[in-house]
C-alpha cells in the first residue's frame, strides 16, 4: 500500500522513538504536553531571574553578568535553562507542526486547532524576541534595531521607532515597556490563544509522562552546566556589532534585512503563514457524516460524553418527556465522525435485539453498529480452518484485509474505539476462535482517544466494560500503523499459534469430561 | 523490540536521543555566527524628524470672507495645512548613497517626515554632502552641508537635522 512519504518519514521517526522510550514515553505523543513541561520550566527560571534583573538601560546588563557569573551555581544555571528550554519549545512545536502535517492530522474538523495553532508559534518566537532585548547586550541592540525597522515597515506605526536606537536617543521607558511585555503581556496573551487552541479538544493533557520530564530535564541541566548561555559585550548604540552568535530558533528573520528590504520580509513572514493557515484546505477534507443520537435508546448515561475526544457531545436536559432526567446532543460542526461514542454506548450489546434491526443510542450513518454486526456474523461464517481469526482494525492503520485468509478475516472500522466491546464477546461466542483488534499504535490514535478507551475497557478500567466472561487468552490487541504489517503479521502468528494451544486445551478438558 | 529486560539499552538509546536534542539546541542557540559588518566597515546613519514647509503660503482673509464665517471661527489668516514633501540627497565621496522624496505623512498631508537610513561605509576619511529640499515654493534645495569627515571601524556616523543648527554630526 502506497503511504505519502512525508507520512513515511514521520513513521520512521516515530518507529526510532518506540525503540529508545516505549509507546509510553514517546516524545512524539506528547509534544503539545512537552511543550508545557518546557513552558513550566522558562517560567520558574523567569521568575528567579527576574530577582536580582535589574530593568533599566544602565542596569540590565550588569544584572545579567552577575547572574551569569557572580552566582553562576544557581542563577545561572536559571538563565542558561531559560534561554535552552525557550529553544526547545520551538523544536517541540515545530516537531508537534510536522506531526499533524505527516499524519493528515490538520484537516477536516482538525481546521480549528490548526489555524488557532499557527499564531501560537510566532508569539512563541516574539516572546523569545523581547526576551533577547533585555540582556541589553550587542545582540539586543541589533535584535532592538531589526524588530524597529520592522514595525516602522508596518502603516499602522508611525515609522518613528528605529529613530529610538540611535546614539543617546534611547530611554529606560522604553527598555521597561519591552520588559512588561515580555514579562507579562506576551505570556498572558499566549496562554489566551493556548487556551483557544484546545478548546476543541476535550480531556486536555497538559503534564508529560513523568520519565520523559525527567529526561528533559536532566538534558537541559546538563547542557546548561555543560555550556552556560552568556551575553555579548555591552549594548554600545554608537557602534555597530562586527560579528554575532544569534539564536537561529528566534532571530533567524534578522539577518534577512541585510538582504532584503523590511517590506519584503514581511511578505515572505505573511506568505509562510497564510499558507500554514490555508493548508487544512490545500486540499480540503470532507469528515464522514456525524454521529446521530437516538433518543428511543439513549438513557441519557453520558458515556459518549465523557469518551468523546472532541467535545463534541454535550449533556442536556431530556427534551422527549422519557422518564430519564438527562439526553445527550452531537455538535456536528466539533465531530470528528469517528464513531468512538457508538462504542462507548451501552446499548450498542449484539446481544440486544437480535432478530430484529440493532438500534443503539448513538451511531455513525455511515456504520452502524447493526451493520458491525452483521459483518462480524458474516465474517465468522466465511471463516474455515482450525484457528478462526477476526480480526478488528481501524481506517487509520493497517487495512486489515491484507491480511485475509480461510482462517482469518478482518472487518474495518471508522476507529478501534467504535468497537463495542461486547461485540468481541458475540464473536467469540459466534464461533470465532481469537479476535485481534489493531488500530493506530499504542498512544498515537488518529482518533486522540480511540485505541486507549479499547484497552481500558478491555481491561475493565472504563465503562462499558469486557465481560468476565470473555476469555481473555483469545482476545489480542496490536497497536500498529499501515507501515507496520510484518510486525501485526508477526504478533498475529503468535497469536495464531497460541489458539492453536488453546484449542487442543479445550478438547482434551472436554474428552476429560466425556 | 526492547521489552522490560533490556532496560539499560532502552534507557542508553534515550541518553542519545536527548544527546541530540540538547546538541541540535546547543549549536543553533549560537551558530552559525553572523557578520555584521566587516573588519574595515562602518555605519552612516541619518536619522531625525523634519517637518517640511507649508506648501501654499497662509492667505489674508477679506472682511467678506470672515463676515461669512462664524464669530468664534474667524481668524485673520487661513492656513492650508499641507507640507511640502521633503527631498534628500546625501553623496559619500561624489557617489550617491541616499536620494529620496518623502511625502508629509497624514490625512491632511501635514505630519513630520520621518527619516531614516542606515548603510555601511568603508572605515576612513571621507567627504560627506548631504542637500535637503523641504520647501515647494522655493527653487532648490533650502539646506546643504558639506563635511570632509573620518570614520573609525565599526563605529555609527550619525547625521541628525537640528532646525536651528541645520544638519549635525554626532
Amino acid at each position: 500500500m502506497l503511504v505519502n512519504p512525508i507520512k513515511r518519514a514521520y513513521l520512521a521517526l516515530e518507529s526510532w522513538f518506540n525503540i529508545s522510550f516505549g509507546t509510553e514515553w514517546n516524545p512524539l505523543y506528547h509534544l503539545g504536553t512537552l511543550s508545557f513541561f518546557l513552558f513550566w520550566i522558562i517560567l520558574v527560571s523567569g521568575i528567579y531571574l527576574f530577582i536580582p534583573f535589574h530593568g533599566s538601560l544602565a542596569g540590565a546588563y550588569e544584572s545579567v553578568e552577575y547572574i551569569t557569573h557572580d552566582q553562576w551555581y544557581a542563577a545561572g544555571v536559571m538563565r542558561s535553562l531559560h534561554r535552552y528550554a525557550s529553544d526547545a519549545v520551538v523544536i517541540t512545536v515545530l516537531l508537534h507542526m510536522f506531526k499533524e502535517f505527516a499524519s493528515d492530522r490538520h484537516r477536516g474538523f482538525r481546521w480549528f486547532s490548526w489555524v488557532t495553532g499557527v499564531p501560537n508559534l510566532w508569539m512563541i518566537v516574539a516572546l523569545g524576541i523581547t526576551g533577547y532585548w533585555l540582556v541589553w547586550d550587542e545582540l539586543a541592540q541589533y535584535v532592538a534595531i531589526g524588530s524597529a525597522r520592522l514595525m516602522d515597515a508596518l502603516p499602522l506605526f508611525p515609522g518613528t521607532m528605529t529613530r529610538n536606537f540611535v546614539a543617546g536617543e534611547m530611554t529606560d521607558r522604553f527598555f521597561i515597556l519591552i520588559e512588561f511585555l515580555h514579562l507579562l503581556g506576551q505570556p498572558i496573551i499566549l496562554v489566551f490563544m493556548l487556551w483557544i487552541h484546545v478548546k476543541r479538544i476535550s480531556n486536555v493533557e497538559i503534564n508529560p509522562p513523568r520519565g520523559l520530564a525527567v529526561g528533559t530535564f536532566i538534558a537541559l541541566l546538563a547542557l546548561s552546566l555543560f555550556k552556560p548561555a552568556l551575553s555579548h559585550a555591552p549594548a554600545d548604540l554608537s557602534t555597530v556589532p562586527q560579528e554575532l552568535n544569534i539564536d537561529w530558533f528566534y532571530l533567524n528573520v534578522y539577518p534577512l534585512l541585510d538582504y532584503w528590504t523590511e517590506g519584503q520580509t514581511w511578505i515572505l513572514t505573511i506568505s509562510i503563514t497564510l499558507l500554514l493557515m490555508i493548508l487544512p484546505w490545500l486540499p480540503p477534507k470532507k469528515d464522514g457524516p456525524k454521529a446521530v443520537v437516538d433518543l428511543d435508546h439513549c438513557n441519557g448515561c453520558g458515556l459518549c460524553f465523557e469518551d468523546c475526544p472532541f467535545d463534541a457531545i454535550s449533556v442536556q436536559a431530556r427534551t422527549d418527556g422519557a422518564r430519564f432526567d438527562e439526553e445527550v446532543v452531537v455538535h456536528p460542526e466539533m465531530c470528528a465522525a469517528c464513531g468512538i461514542c457508538a462504542g462507548s454506548c451501552p446499548s450498542s450489546n449484539p446481544f440486544r435485539s437480535s432478530k430484529t434491526e440493532l438500534k443503539t443510542g448513538i451511531d455513525m450513518p455511515q456504520l452502524t453498529v447493526d451493520e458491525m454486526r452483521t459483518k462480524t456474523g458474516e465474517a465468522i461464517t466465511a471463516l474455515d480452518g482450525d484457528t478462526k481469526i477476526l480480526i478488528f482494525g481501524c481506517e487509520h492503520g493497517l487495512n486489515v484485509n491484507r491480511l485475509d485468509r480461510n482462517d482469518t478475516k478482518g472487518i474495518r472500522l471508522i476507529c478501534s474505539g467504535m468497537l463495542p466491546p461486547t461485540l468481541v464477546e458475540y464473536a467469540l461466542k459466534k464461533g470465532a476462535d481469537g479476535v485481534m483488534v489493531t488500530g493506530c499504535r499504542h498512544n498515537d490514535c488518529f482518533y486522540r482517544f480511540g485505541n486507549r478507551w479499547l484497552k481500558m475497557r478491555f481491561a475493565g478500567d472504563r465503562k462499558p466494560i469486557l465481560r468476565g466472561r470473555a476469555d481473555r487468552n483469545r482476545i489480542c490487541v496490536h497497536g500498529g500503523s499501515e507501515t507496520d504489517k510484518k510486525e501485526i503479521e508477526k504478533d498475529l502468528n503468535a497469536f495464531r499459534a497460541e489458539l492453536v494451544k488453546l484449542n487442543q486445551a479445550d478438547v482434551t478438558s472436554s474428552d476429560k469430561l466425556n | 523490540m526492547f521489552g522490560h529486560q533490556n532496560k539499560p539499552l532502552r534507557y542508553l538509546l534515550q541518553a542519545f536521543n536527548y544527546t541530540i536534542f540538547m546538541a541540535l539546541i546547543w549549536y543553533f542557540a549560537t551558530s552559525p555566527s553572523i557578520r555584521i559588518l566587516a573588519e574595515d566597515e562602518a555605519v552612516i546613519t541619518l536619522a531625525f524628524g523634519h517637518v517640511g514647509e507649508l506648501r501654499e503660503p497662509c492667505r489674508k482673509l477679506s472682511y467678506e470672507e470672515l463676515a461669512k464665517l462664524p464669530p468664534n471661527m474667524r481668524k485673520p489668516e487661513d492656513c492650508p495645512r499641507e507640507r511640502s514633501p521633503v527631498v534628500i540627497e546625501a553623496s559619500l565621496d561624489g557617489n550617491t548613497i541616499y536620494n529620496k522624496s518623502l511625502q508629509p505623512p497624514g490625512l491632511f498631508r501635514d505630519g513630520s517626515v520621518n527619516v531614516y537610513f542606515s548603510g555601511k561605509i568603508p572605515a576612513g576619511n571621507h567627504h560627506l554632502e548631504i542637500k535637503m529640499d523641504d520647501s515647494v515654493r522655493n527653487e532648490g534645495f533650502d539646506h546643504t552641508f558639506e563635511q570632509d569627515i573620518n570614520v573609525k571601524p565599526a563605529r555609527i556616523l550619525l547625521v541628525n537635522f537640528d532646525s536651528q543648527k541645520g544638519f549635525v554630526i554626532q
